[in-house]
């Protein structure tokens, strides 16, 4: 009960943060911005973009300006012969070959560098994670603590977590710009991606795959906590949910919830087709990150999850005002 | 009565008008304009699909389009700007210029001609017809499994998809081979290979990788269809199938796809430069060379699209190299252009100004390429707007333009008038203001994470207002595209001055006839001696309509002339056919074969097969031989 209370505070410190961050609303802090990052991955693609960034640059204001330059130095004007009618200068020809060719054996020097860095899989103090993609959420299982949860990541700061990707349906990319670039989910293979955050924060990221109607909707959040906050949060996730009263079981029983929703500890809650619900009221947001999560959006959704979220698997179960009542404060109190 | 020569070939040659001749035509300046009157309004009909797109995306959270929509629209918006316009335009211009530039008087197979023609046509309207059941195809231009696989999209938009873009690959394929006989074959006497016209260099190596690239885009849809209609399971996780063999064959494909569209709107440009820097080319046998290694490296960077799905270090870093060996070429191409300005005299015409457009925003395309050639950058930006602003500065910068280009230096050749240059100049600063504002800031939406293929957004991640200004930049791009259409209608059809047979000075032999040109093309077959012909050799100047030598005139019948592949020395006389409904009669039933796999009715499939079988057996019925 402590620790439930713990991470209940805890809970409301991250809230309040997000509305500090939000209030601040500086680009450092809420963007899902490639060239701000925030951990080692982003950092080392960041470091590899300037320098080809720059290169680009020079070449681009180069050849353009010879273009116009050429263009307009050299146009015809009446009463001037026409040009010498050479056909090249083998020197010249040669030289504009070497040139590009020593530039881009350089960044690939680089590239070839970057590609077995980020592929090294990291060692010493590993947070081991596996997260599934499903139209249109993710799965987030913490597969050393024996718990499961969706949409939101918590990792603690400084240390390197392993994510072990898999897609349920179709093909899934699991991106959160500022910790590391994308890696993509595919059924039936599995994949890694390491990822790990500087400082705590709220990192955001989207399935950058296509994957159906609500492609759009399919976002996630990565919270980096310090190691102490980190470990309450997962001691809360930890506990079993709390039982629901009676009236609201009989509701859950009569439409079948749990055929597609886990909650851990309620009986007759073990589907594993939707989101595991236990401790919902502890995420920020719910159906792939799309909603903040509050009562009133809640409600909303229970009303009609299709007319809310474009393909959503989850029917209208046609909740009666008073059922959606009893459910959206079942989920909401487990924190 | 004597007839000159001139009206004897008239008499050979002639088509009778009407509605007639428009649909039983084998002369390929004719199924060159059905090409280009057709892929335009596939244009439109992909530029108003991306207009609604755009204003789907100009505020966040807006509901205008719903999800559903927003994917059918960016999917048939790649489909048809990539299958039913780039490539049939730019076919367009090859079939009308190809047998010109190289002094023939049509393709080598004119029926064969004519029938890819209807082909491309009806699998136009195959796919279209998808509207108006709701139904379009829904999944992308790319159509990546398992989300196209039945289980995911059951419905009839893949197999839209599917069977339309096999449809489809007949005509790219017979046409590619038209191509590469007609440049291999019909060349004029001494138009040996290095003194092609470069633009024929590119479709030449066009329609080879075409050759070898399509096969495997028709293999995945067949494949695909298998699994989606037979309970085959080439891409059926559940069932021991891959989802990636589909990405394989579909980029093994796509990536070579690039440059079918790229090398022929480089060879446009390789045409125009000289013409309006008013001296040769600088660098003919690199351009050739670097239009041939292009086409070849461009089947070994077909990986550099999958980056992100999981793939071993080595074979990243494998084709990361061969990503980056591929922009020397290109770098090799614009040094040449650059060089040739430089060293010329130009003239700000119209053609000039879009080739200039095309350099400009090529460049910005080329450095944006490399950075993609960089794994772990790639893997940053990939599937973001990063790569929507990128393939659109190669794609319209590397294409359109060049195409615009083309209308406004070949339209006065085809239809006999001068475009208004007022309204040309005014449509290109809309088509460059309009296009850099559209595209430019989605390189920043990239980078700032904004994934592709999203319907909507949320405000707050700092996107909104280069959206906004992405959206704003594609109306006055729409508008630049009207005033094209508009300059065109208006001056190019009727209201133009005459353009006579060389308006700008040009150096290739299209210049050396009427414009337009008769049915036969030249009066005269003309011997080449160089790489431009009508700068070296004022006699060809007008080889269009008078005779000198009666020997090269083949008069005696429906001929043209056959020359050996390498050095175009004379070899025979080949005798063309004549008018005939059998390729439209053999392309609608063949259409009526698709519309019966769609439906999986097979009364319909039997019923195009014999139309099809039909009108195959009356084209290849031998003509009564002479007596």
């Amino acid at each position: 009960m402590r620790l439930t209370t713990r991470a209940r505070l805890m809970t409301g410190g991250a809230l309040a943060g997000v509305v500090l961050l939000l209030s601040g609303c500086s680009r450092t802090t809420i963007q899902q911005d490639t060239l701000n990052p925030a951990g080692p991955a982003a950092r080392k693609i960041d470091g590899l973009f300037w320098p080809v960034f720059w290169i680009a640059v020079v070449v681009f204001v180069l050849v353009e300006g010879l273009l116009v330059f050429a263009a307009i130095r050299y146009r015809h004007r009446p009463g001037r012969p026409m040009p010498q009618q050479i056909h090249g200068n083998k020197r010249l020809e040669i030289t504009w070959t070497v040139i590009p060719a020593l530039i881009l054996l350089g960044v690939g020097g680089f590239t070839i560098n970057g590609i077995f860095s980020l592929a090294r899989k990291p060692t010493g103090n590993v947070l081991n994670l596996t997260v599934t993609g499903h139209q249109w959420w993710w799965e987030v299982q913490y597969p050393s603590q024996h718990f499961t949860t969706a949409n939101e990541l918590h990792i603690p700061v400084g240390r390197p977590v392993y994510l072990t990707l898999r897609a349920q349906d179709v093909i899934h990319s699991f991106w959160v710009p500022r910790l590391a670039g994308k890696q993509d989910m595919e059924p039936g293979r599995i994949n890694h991606l390491t990822i790990q955050a500087d400082a705590p924060g709220r990192y955001l990221g989207q399935c950058a795959e296509f994957c159906g109607a609500s492609h759009a909707n399919m976002r996630l959040r990565v919270f980096a906590q310090n190691e102490a906050d980190f470990q309450s949060w997962v001691a809360g996730q930890e506990q079993l949910a709390q039982a629901p009263p009676a009236a609201t079981l009989l509701i859950v029983q009569q439409k079948g919830c749990g055929g597609c929703h886990t909650i851990n500890g309620v009986e007759g809650f073990g589907g594993i087709i939707g989101p595991n619900l236990t401790h919902f009221g502890s995420r920020t947001t719910f159906a792939g990150s799309t909603f903040p999560n509050n009562e009133v959006n809640l409600t909303n959704w229970l009303k009609n999850p299709p007319g809310v979220k474009p393909g959503a698997d989850m029917p209208n179960l046609n909740l009666t005002p008073d059922e959606i009542k009893a459910l959206v404060a079942y989920l909401e109190g487990n924190k | 009565m004597a007839l000159t020569v001139d009206e004897r070939l008239e008499e050979l040659w002639e088509e009778e008008p009407g509605l007639g001749s428009v649909l039983s035509t084998v002369d390929h300046k004719s199924i060159g304009k059905h090409y280009i009157y057709t892929a335009f309004a596939f244009f439109l009909a992909g530029g108003v699909e991306a207009l609604l797109m755009r204003t789907q995306l100009a505020r966040p959270d807006l509901h205008l389009i719903g999800p559903e929509a927003f994917n059918e629209l960016f999917s048939m918006h790649g489909i048809t700007m990539i299958f039913f316009f780039v490539t049939p335009m730019l076919f367009g211009f090859g079939n009308y210029f190809v047998p010109l530039l190289i002094g023939a008087r049509d393709m080598a197979f004119p029926r064969l001609n004519a029938f890819g023609y209807w082909i491309f046509l009806f699998a136009g309207l195959f796919m279209y017809s998808s509207f108006l059941i709701g139904r379009a195809p829904n999944d992308g231009w790319f159509n990546y499994v398992t989300l196209s696989n039945h289980q995911f999209t059951p419905a009839l938009n893949i197999d839209y998809y599917t069977l339309g873009l096999v449809f489809l690959g007949i005509s790219t394929t017979v046409g590619s081979i038209n191509f590469i006989v007609t440049i291999l074959k019909l060349r004029a006497p001494g138009m040996s290979l290095n003194r092609m016209p470069l633009f024929v260099w590119a479709i030449l190596a066009t329609s080879f990788s075409v050759v070898f690239a399509l096969p495997s885009l028709t293999m995945a849809n067949v494949m695909l269809e298998l699994d989606r209609r037979a309970g085959f399971n080439f891409f059926n996780v559940a069932k021991g199938g891959d989802a990636i063999l589909w990405q394989h064959l579909f980029w093994i494909f796509g990536h070579p796809d690039v440059y079918i569209i790229f090398l022929p709107a480089v060879g446009i440009v390789s045409s125009i430069v000289p013409v309006f820097s008013r001296r040769k080319i600088i660098g003919y046998l690199w351009l050739a060379l670097a239009t041939m290694t292009t086409a070849i490296i461009g089947f070994g960077v077909w990986v550099h699209h999958m980056f992100a799905t999981g793939l071993p270090t080595l074979s990243m870093a494998f084709f990361s190299a061969a990503s980056m060996l591929i922009t020397i070429p290109s770098a090799i191409q614009i040094f040449a252009w650059l060089a040739t300005i430089i060293a010329g005299k130009p003239v700000f015409k119209t053609p000039f100004l879009f080739v200039l457009g095309f350099l400009f925003v090529f460049v910005i395309g080329g450095v944006t390429g490399v950075m993609f050639a960089a794994v772990p950058f790639d893997q940053q930006i990939t599937d973001s707007y990063f790569v929507v602003a990128h393939f659109h500065y190669v794609l319209f910068g590397g294409a359109v333009f060049p195409i615009f280009a083309a209308i406004y230096y070949w339209v006065p050749k085809m239809w006999g008038h001068l475009l208004h240059e007022g309204l040309g100049k005014l449509s290109f600063w809309l088509i460059f203001v309009g296009f850099n504002l559209t595209f430019f800031p989605m390189h920043i939406l990239g980078l700032l994470g904004m994934p592709r293929r999203i319907y909507t957004y949320h405000a707050g991640l700092g996107w909104d207002g280069y959206n906004l200004a992405a959206s704003i930049g594609s109306s006055v791009l729409a508008l630049g595209i009207l005033v094209v259409l508009v300059n065109f209608l208006l001056y190019g059809l009727r209201r133009g001055a005459p353009a006579g047979p060389d308006p700008w000075g040009g150096d290739s032999l299209e210049w050396a006839t009427s414009s337009p040109p008769p049915a036969y093309n030249f009066v005269e077959i003309p011997k080449v001696q160089g790489t431009e012909p009508l700068w070296d050799q004022p006699e060809l100047r007008d080889i269009g309509f008078r005779a000198r030598d009666v020997e090269m005139t083949l008069a005696e019948g429906h001929d043209t002339m056959g020359t050996t592949v390498v050095d175009a020395e004379p070899e025979s006389v080949l005798t063309m056919p004549e008018a005939t409904y059998t390729p439209i009669v053999t392309a609608f039933g063949i259409s009526v074969v698709f519309v019966g796999f769609l439906t999986l009715l097979l009364p319909i499939i039997v019923l195009g097969g014999v139309i099809a079988i039909g009108g195959m057996m009356a084209w290849l019925r031998p003509k009564e031989l002479p007596e």
